[in-house]
């Protein structure tokens, strides 16, 4: 590996984590704005032009602020938690390809923190160790409401990851039909999703031509369960029993403050986006999209992938908000019965019925 | 699909509360308070003033009265006798003393009612945070108002609230002084008070449509 090699290794891991940091702070003021348009409110409006400089205000206000270390806390575990939390988050979106791979100088740079070939095993891996982080804070602090939020928190987690699989699986099944043999890869997953269905159907083509070719739609069902089950993986309302603010006060975070609680502030929000961003490259199609080259500047070119990119997770991040702004939280046998007796054998039926239609279409008729 | 159907009246409610917020259809609920500021109901108790008559006499005879009805104890009165040359107050003695520590005060009015003379009143006010204990102290400096009816204030330029509502009284006064009978409805039944005053009576029950409500008699 050569000094260029690692020098754009290093950039592309900065500007992917740059990125989420910018995108984290606009998110956080972006639910606050879009959740007060709900409530008929104003919402932040004090620092900066429309208060956009809210979530760094906040963000400052906590660094300088007293971490406090209760008396009664498991040291060790309690000052880890938090790390835990944030470094799986960003992991997540590492996997991410953000925009089409451009060259500079013969070096192709790919805009993704890192392109494994099991990068949806990886995201799973670490969206249950995520969980480890809640649990660990809720047990550590020594306080009975994180210790309820903690003990929640690993009956929603294993209830969704299973949901959450099962939704992907299809998905990659799918995308195996979609080219030369299956992938885990998402830069892969998202090549794949690259043109229009124009050539599926061919009396429909006149139609299908203009349909881009993106696995929601043969794949909606997916999308469904996967949606359900990222909202809960997150602990975003309606399934924020984990922290379920007029039962159990904070839950896990109770007992944190200053860095300690920004971080899994800042956690809940990176797995709120490296989430979407997953949906919108497994479904949506993640950066493809026309790029018109030629009619526009290159630089419009290479840029209008991230462009995309961003629309769609944005479109998935504001549903988000939009069903926190719109439901109550969901009591705890209703999340249960919810995860263990709709999504899960709505996933696995979902992924028989895939099965069966892709091994028809590539076998044909068992009795033929 | 009954649930998707909920689920979708749902999304639709607080989507279409979003649009019309975004593009100005909708009312706000918030009062962006230092900029603007909501209509006060008549009765709104802030904080208090000591009156004086149309002629400059103070009206407080140091009694102690309000000290005594005050339930947080944070009022501090001492009376002494008038200078017969030059009284301050057409009584025998006048409040030498009169302190409200707002930091205690619970705004219960109940020194209005108390008082005989009328004296003490509260106003629309409410603006009154300090930075120090001391100034949460307010005296005879700050709640006299002066012979022609200004009333002061803790920090005249610093202040964020409409100081013209220190020139308005607490409904309470307007609308029962100074016996509380129902047949004194909308008549003015409280002396006269320096300064340019327009202090009506609360209109009366028939004007708030609320007689049938009551009955024709009334309490009284």
């Amino acid at each position: 590996m050569t000094w260029t090699e690692f020098g754009i290794v290093v950039l592309r891991v900065v500007l992917t984590f740059g990125l989420l940091m910018v995108l984290t702070i606009v998110n956080v003021w972006m639910e606050r704005k879009l959740l007060a348009d709900m409530q008929s409110r104003i919402g932040p409006n004090r620092a900066g032009p429309f208060g956009i400089l809210q979530t760094v205000a906040d963000g400052l206000k906590l660094f300088f602020k007293e971490s406090i270390t209760p008396r009664k806390v498991e040291l060790a575990m309690y000052v880890l938690a938090p790390f835990l939390a944030v470094i799986p988050a960003f992991l997540i979106f590492m996997m991410v390809p953000w925009g089409a791979p451009f060259t500079i100088g013969g070096h192709e740079v790919v805009l993704q923190g890192a392109d494994l070939n099991i990068g949806l095993l990886f995201i799973l891996a670490m969206s249950s160790m995520a969980v480890y982080a809640v649990v660990l804070a809720g047990w550590s602090s020594g306080s009975k409401y994180p210790l309820i939020g903690g003990v929640r928190a690993t009956a929603q987690a294993i209830s969704y990851e299973a949901a959450l699989g099962l939704s992907m699986v299809a998905v990659v099944m799918f995308t195996a039909t979609q080219g030369e043999g299956g992938t885990l890869s998402l830069a892969e997953i998202v090549n794949r999703q690259a043109g229009t269905w124009g050539d599926v159907i061919p009396a429909l083509e006149p139609i299908l031509q203009f349909v881009p070719r993106w696995n929601i739609f043969p794949q909606i069902v997916a999308f469904v369960i996967f949606f359900v089950a990222i909202v809960a993986e997150t602990n975003r309302a309606p399934f924020d029993l984990v922290e379920a603010e007029q039962e159990i006060v904070g839950g896990f975070h109770t007992e944190y403050s200053g860095m300690r609680f920004a971080m899994f502030f800042l956690a809940e929000y990176v797995n709120i986006f490296s989430m979407s961003a997953i949906g919108a490259t497994l479904f949506l199609g993640g950066w493809n999209g026309p790029v018109f080259e030629g009619a526009v500047p290159g630089f419009v070119s290479a840029i209008l992938p991230t462009v995309y990119f961003l629309l769609k997770t944005y479109a998935i991040v504001f549903l988000f908000f939009w069903i926190r702004a719109t439901l109550p939280r969901l009591r705890y046998d209703q999340l249960m019965t919810l995860g263990w007796k709709r999504l899960i054998p709505g996933a696995l039926g979902w992924l028989v019925l895939s099965t069966v239609v892709i091994a028809y279409r590539q076998f044909g008729p068992p009795w033929s | 699909m009954g649930i998707v159907n909920e689920l979708w009246k749902g999304l639709k409610v607080t989507g279409g509360t979003m649009l019309r917020t975004m593009f100005g259809g909708s009312e706000l609920v918030t009062t962006q308070f230092p900029k603007e500021t909501r209509q006060k109901p008549q009765r709104f108790h802030g904080r208090h003033v000591l009156n004086r008559y149309p002629d400059g006499m103070e009206k407080c005879i140091g009694c102690e009265l309000c000290a005594g009805a005050c339930p947080a104890d944070c009022i501090h009165v001492r009376g002494a006798d008038n200078n017969p040359e030059s009284p301050t107050s057409p009584g025998e003695r006048y409040g030498y003393i009169y302190e409200i520590n707002m930091l205690r005060c619970i705004f219960c009015g109940l020194c209005v009612e108390a008082c005989p003379t009328e004296a003490i009143t509260m106003t629309h006010l409410f603006e009154m945070s300090t930075t120090n204990r001391e100034d949460a102290i307010y005296t005879r400096k700050e709640l006299l108002m002066d012979p022609s009816g200004n009333v002061p204030h803790m920090f005249p330029d610093e202040t964020i609230g409409d100081l013209s509502e220190l020139e308005s009284a607490d409904g309470w006064m307007r609308a029962t002084a100074p016996s509380g009978v129902a047949a004194y409805e909308g008549v003015k039944m409280w002396r006269d008070t320096a300064g340019e005053r327009t202090w009506d009576p609360e209109p009366t029950q028939e004007d708030a449509d609320r007689v049938s409500e009551y009955g024709e008699e009334g309490d009284g």
